[in-house]
C-alpha cells in the first residue's frame, strides 16, 4: 500500500496505474473467503459437466438408475459383492464411493446427475430472474416519468381479459374484446404517422389523460409480487404444474426478480441524470442502445452480486422443492431427493444424509462467500473500511 | 402524518386487491382440476363430481367464482372443500399451534444475533469477527431439511429424546413438570431451526449498523471526550445503530403466518406450514387461497408498522 502511493505521488496523477480489472483481480484476490468460494464453484462445475457425460446416454459410465438389491445399504467405500453380480454391475472403481442407497444404487453416480440438476437450476432460474430484473429496472429507471395513458391502460386490460376469455371458451366476448384492443393498437399505430390534432372529442382527451407513471405501475407490481410468501407460492405452482425440472427453474425465475428490478432501477435512477448519458443522447443514440451500451455495463455490479447470491438461494429452493417430493421426476436424482430418501434411514444410513446435504451446503456456502466477496470487492465504499 | 397514513393505506388496499386476484388466478389456471384430485376412487363418480362442483360453484364462470370466494372470505362463511371445516377456524387453531415456534424462534434470534453482531463491530477484523461471519455464512447456506436431520440425530443420539411431533406420543397422564419438560424439548428443536437464518442474517446485519455508526463523527467526539469506551460503544454507539432494527419489528409480522413447510414437515409439528403444504397437496384451494391473503395482509401491515415505528422513532424524517 505505502509502495504505491509513493509511486503515485511520482507519476502523472491523472493516468491510473491499473485498469479497472487489474484493480478488480487483485482485490479479489485478497478476498481469501471469495476466492475459495471460486475455487469450489469451478470444482463443482467440472465436477457437474463430467457427471453429465458420465451418466447419461443409453450405456453410461457411471450408472445412476441401475438397481442391484442384493447390494443395498452399502457404505462408503464399501467393495462390492463380486458373486451376487452380473459384469455390467459391478461399479466402474471396484468399490462404492458413497455407498449405495436403499435400492443398491451407487449414490455415487446419483450425486453426479444430481450435480447437474443443481446447477442448471441455479444457473437458469437466476437467468431468467436477471433478465426479467433487469428489464423492468431498465424501464422503470429510464422511462420512469413517461406516463401511461388512460387508454392505454383500458385497451391493454381488454386485450388480456379477451385473451384470457378465449383461453377460457367463453369465444363472443372474448374476441369481441379482442378485436377492440387489437383495434386500438392499429389505431395508435396509424396515428402516430399522420398529424395528432384533428379536434378531441371528449372521449379522446379522456383516453389520452395521463394515469400513472411507467415507475410507478413497476414499482407496485413489485409490491404485488413482494406480498406472496414465496416458497408457498413456488410451492403451489409447481405442485399444480405437471412435474418437470423446466417448471422449477422458470417458476424460481419468475418468483425472485423483484430485488434485481429494486437494484437496476435505483442505478438507472442516478446514472440516467450524468453527463455521458447526456453526450449519448446529443449524438442521437437511440434509447435501448444507450440502456444496453452505455447505461447497463455501469449498473452490473449490484445485479451481479445479487445474481450470485441468487444461484445459493435458487439452488437451495430447488433442495427444498425435491425434498418435498416435488419437481423432477422420481427416478432422476437431485441432491434433494436423495437425502429425501435417505432420511427414513438415518440411523442405519447416515451417509445418504450426510453426502448430499454436506455436497449441499459447500456449493451454497461457495456461492455465498463469492457474491459477498464480490460485493466487497466492487463496492468502493466498503473497501475502505474494512 | 395523516396524509400519509391515508395514502399508504389506500396504497395498501389497491395492491391487495391486485394480490388477491392474481393469487386466484394463478390457482385456478393451473392446469389440474380440484374435482380430478383422485379419478381412481370409486366413490367418485361423474354424478358426485358434478354435484361437488355446484355445490362450490366450479361450474360458474371465473369472475363469479371470484366474488362468490372473497364474498364468503369477508364474512366468515368459507369452507374447506377437504372437510367442510370453516377455513377460519382450521387457521385458527393451526395459528395457535405454530404461535409457540415463532415466538421462541424469534425470541432466540433476536436474543442471539444482537450480542453476536456487536461484538464482531467492536472486534472488527479479529479472530472472533471472522469465526462469526464464516460461521453464519454457514448458516445461511445450510439447507434446513439437512441441518434438522443432524440436530435430530445428534439429540436422539446423545440425549436419548424423542423430539417428533408436539408432544410424546401416549403421554397422557404424566406429572405436570414431565409434561412441560416434553414440552420444551419438542418446542426446542424446530424453533432453534426456524431461528438460525434468522440469527446469521440478523446479526451480519447489525454488525454493519454498528461499523456504519462507529464511524461517525460523533463516536470520534465522544472517544475525544476521554469517554471510557464502554460508554461509547453502548451508550452513544449502539443507541444509533438501533434504530433501524425498530423498524424490523413490523417486519416480522409475516413470519406469524409463513411458518416452515419443510421443517414442520419434517418435525410433525401441526402447524400452518404444513396445513398449507397438506391443502396444497389436496387442491383444497379455499385454504390455500385464504393462507395466501392472511399472509399478504400480514406483509402490508408490517411494512405500514414498520414505517410508522420509523417517523415515530427517528425525528430528522420528515414526509
Amino acid at each position: 500500500m505505502n509502495t504505491d502511493q509513493k509511486n503515485s505521488y511520482t507519476e502523472p496523477p491523472l493516468i491510473p496505474k491499473r485498469t479497472r480489472m487489474q484493480e478488480f483481480k487483485r482485490l479479489l484476490a485478497q478476498n481469501r473467503l471469495a476466492i475459495s468460494g471460486l475455487l469450489i464453484f469451478i470444482i463443482f462445475f467440472c465436477c457437474a459437466v463430467t457427471g453429465l457425460f458420465l451418466t447419461s446416454g443409453s450405456r453410461p459410465v457411471l450408472d445412476p438408475a441401475m438397481v442391484r438389491l442384493q447390494e443395498k445399504l452399502r457404505p462408503p467405500l464399501a467393495k462390492p459383492n463380486l458373486e451376487s453380480l452380473h459384469p455390467q454391475e459391478i461399479p466402474v472403481f471396484g468399490v462404492y464411493l458413497m455407498g449405495t442407497d436403499d435400492l443398491g444404487r451407487d449414490v455415487f453416480a446419483r450425486m453426479l446427475q444430481g450435480a447437474w440438476v443443481s446447477l442448471t437450476v441455479g444457473f437458469v432460474a437466476v437467468g431468467i430472474s436477471v433478465i426479467i430484473g433487469i428489464f423492468m429496472g431498465g424501464i422503470a429507471g429510464y422511462f420512469g416519468q413517461q406516463h401511461i395513458k388512460i387508454g392505454h391502460i383500458l385497451f391493454m386490460s381488454c386485450l388480456f381479459l379477451g385473451l384470457g376469455l378465449v383461453l377460457f371458451k367463453s369465444y363472443f366476448t372474448g374476441t369481441v374484446l379482442l378485436s377492440i384492443g387489437l383495434t386500438y393498437i392499429f389505431y395508435l399505430l396509424s396515428v402516430r404517422n399522420r398529424s395528432k390534432e384533428n379536434g378531441l372529442p371528449i372521449l379522446k382527451a379522456i383516453l389520452r389523460k395521463n394515469a400513472i407513471t411507467v415507475d410507478t405501475l413497476i414499482m407496485r407490481i413489485v409490491d404485488i409480487m413482494l406480498c406472496f410468501p414465496s416458497f408457498f407460492l413456488i410451492l403451489t405452482v409447481v405442485a399444480l404444474l405437471p412435474a418437470s425440472i423446466y417448471n422449477i427453474m422458470i417458476v424460481i425465475g419468475l418468483t425472485s426478480w423483484m430485488g434485481t428490478t429494486r437494484f437496476v432501477r435505483a442505478e438507472f435512477l442516478s446514472l440516467r441524470e450524468q453527463d455521458f448519458v447526456a453526450a449519448a443522447k446529443a449524438l442521437g443514440i437511440g434509447n435501448f442502445r444507450i440502456i444496453f451500451r452505455h447505461i447497463m455495463p455501469n449498473a452490473v455490479a449490484p445485479v451481479l452480486v445479487s445474481a450470485t447470491i441468487g444461484i445459493a438461494s435458487a439452488i437451495l429452493t430447488e433442495a427444498g422443492l425435491s425434498f418435498l417430493g416435488f419437481g423432477v421426476p422420481p427416478p432422476h436424482a437431485t441432491w434433494g431427493n436423495i437425502l429425501s430418501n435417505g432420511k427414513n434411514f438415518i440411523f442405519d444410513a447416515p451417509w445418504l444424509t450426510f453426502i448430499p446435504g454436506i455436497a449441499i451446503l459447500i456449493v451454497v456456502l461457495s456461492f455465498n462467500l463469492f457474491g459477498e466477496g464480490l460485493r466487497d470487492v466492487l463496492n468502493p465504499k466498503l473497501r475502505e473500511r474494512h | 402524518m395523516l396524509s400519509f397514513i391515508g395514502r399508504s393505506a389506500v396504497q395498501k388496499i389497491v395492491t391487495l386487491f391486485f394480490v388477491s386476484i392474481v393469487s386466484f388466478l394463478i390457482i385456478h389456471l393451473a392446469p389440474g382440476k380440484p374435482s380430478q384430485i383422485d379419478p381412481l376412487n370409486p366413490k367418485f363418480t361423474p354424478e358426485v363430481v358434478e354435484r361437488f362442483r355446484k355445490e362450490f360453484h366450479l361450474d360458474k364462470p371465473l369472475y363469479v367464482q371470484y366474488a362468490y370466494f372473497y364474498r364468503d372470505l369477508f364474512t366468515g362463511k368459507t369452507i374447506s372443500w377437504k372437510d367442510n371445516q370453516s377455513v377460519l377456524q382450521k387457521i385458527w387453531e393451526r395459528f395457535l399451534n405454530s404461535l409457540p415456534l415463532f415466538v421462541v424462534g424469534t425470541l432466540i434470534t433476536w436474543t442471539l444475533s444482537f450480542p453476536v453482531g456487536i461484538r464482531s463491530a467492536i472486534f472488527r477484523g479479529g479472530i472472533y469477527d471472522r469465526s462469526a461471519t464464516f460461521l453464519s455464512y454457514l448458516l445461511i447456506s445450510i439447507p434446513g431439511f439437512f441441518f434438522a436431520y443432524v440436530l435430530i440425530i445428534f439429540v436422539v443420539t446423545h440425549f436419548h429424546v424423542p423430539v417428533i411431533g408436539m408432544e410424546t406420543f401416549g403421554i397422557g397422564d404424566a406429572s405436570a413438570v414431565y409434561l412441560f419438560m416434553d414440552r420444551i424439548w419438542h418446542l426446542l428443536l424446530p424453533s432453534v431451526l426456524g431461528a438460525t437464518g434468522g440469527i446469521a442474517v440478523l446479526s451480519r446485519y447489525v454488525r454493519s449498523q454498528m461499523l456504519e455508526v462507529e464511524g461517525q463523527d460523533y463516536i470520534r467526539t465522544a472517544r475525544a471526550k476521554g469517554l471510557p469506551e464502554e460508554q461509547v460503544h453502548y451508550k452513544h454507539a449502539l443507541r444509533n445503530a438501533l434504530l433501524p432494527f425498530v423498524t424490523m419489528f413490523g417486519l416480522i409480522l409475516p413470519g406469524l403466518i409463513g411458518g416452515s413447510v419443510i421443517i414442520e414437515s419434517i418435525f410433525s409439528w401441526p402447524g400452518m406450514g404444513r396445513m398449507a403444504y397438506e391443502a396444497i397437496l389436496a387442491r383444497d384451494y379455499p385454504v390455500i387461497l385464504t393462507v395466501n391473503f392472511v399472509s399478504a395482509v400480514l406483509v402490508l401491515a408490517g411494512t405500514f408498522i414498520s414505517d410508522l415505528l420509523y417517523l415515530v422513532v427517528d425525528p430528522r424524517i420528515r414526509l
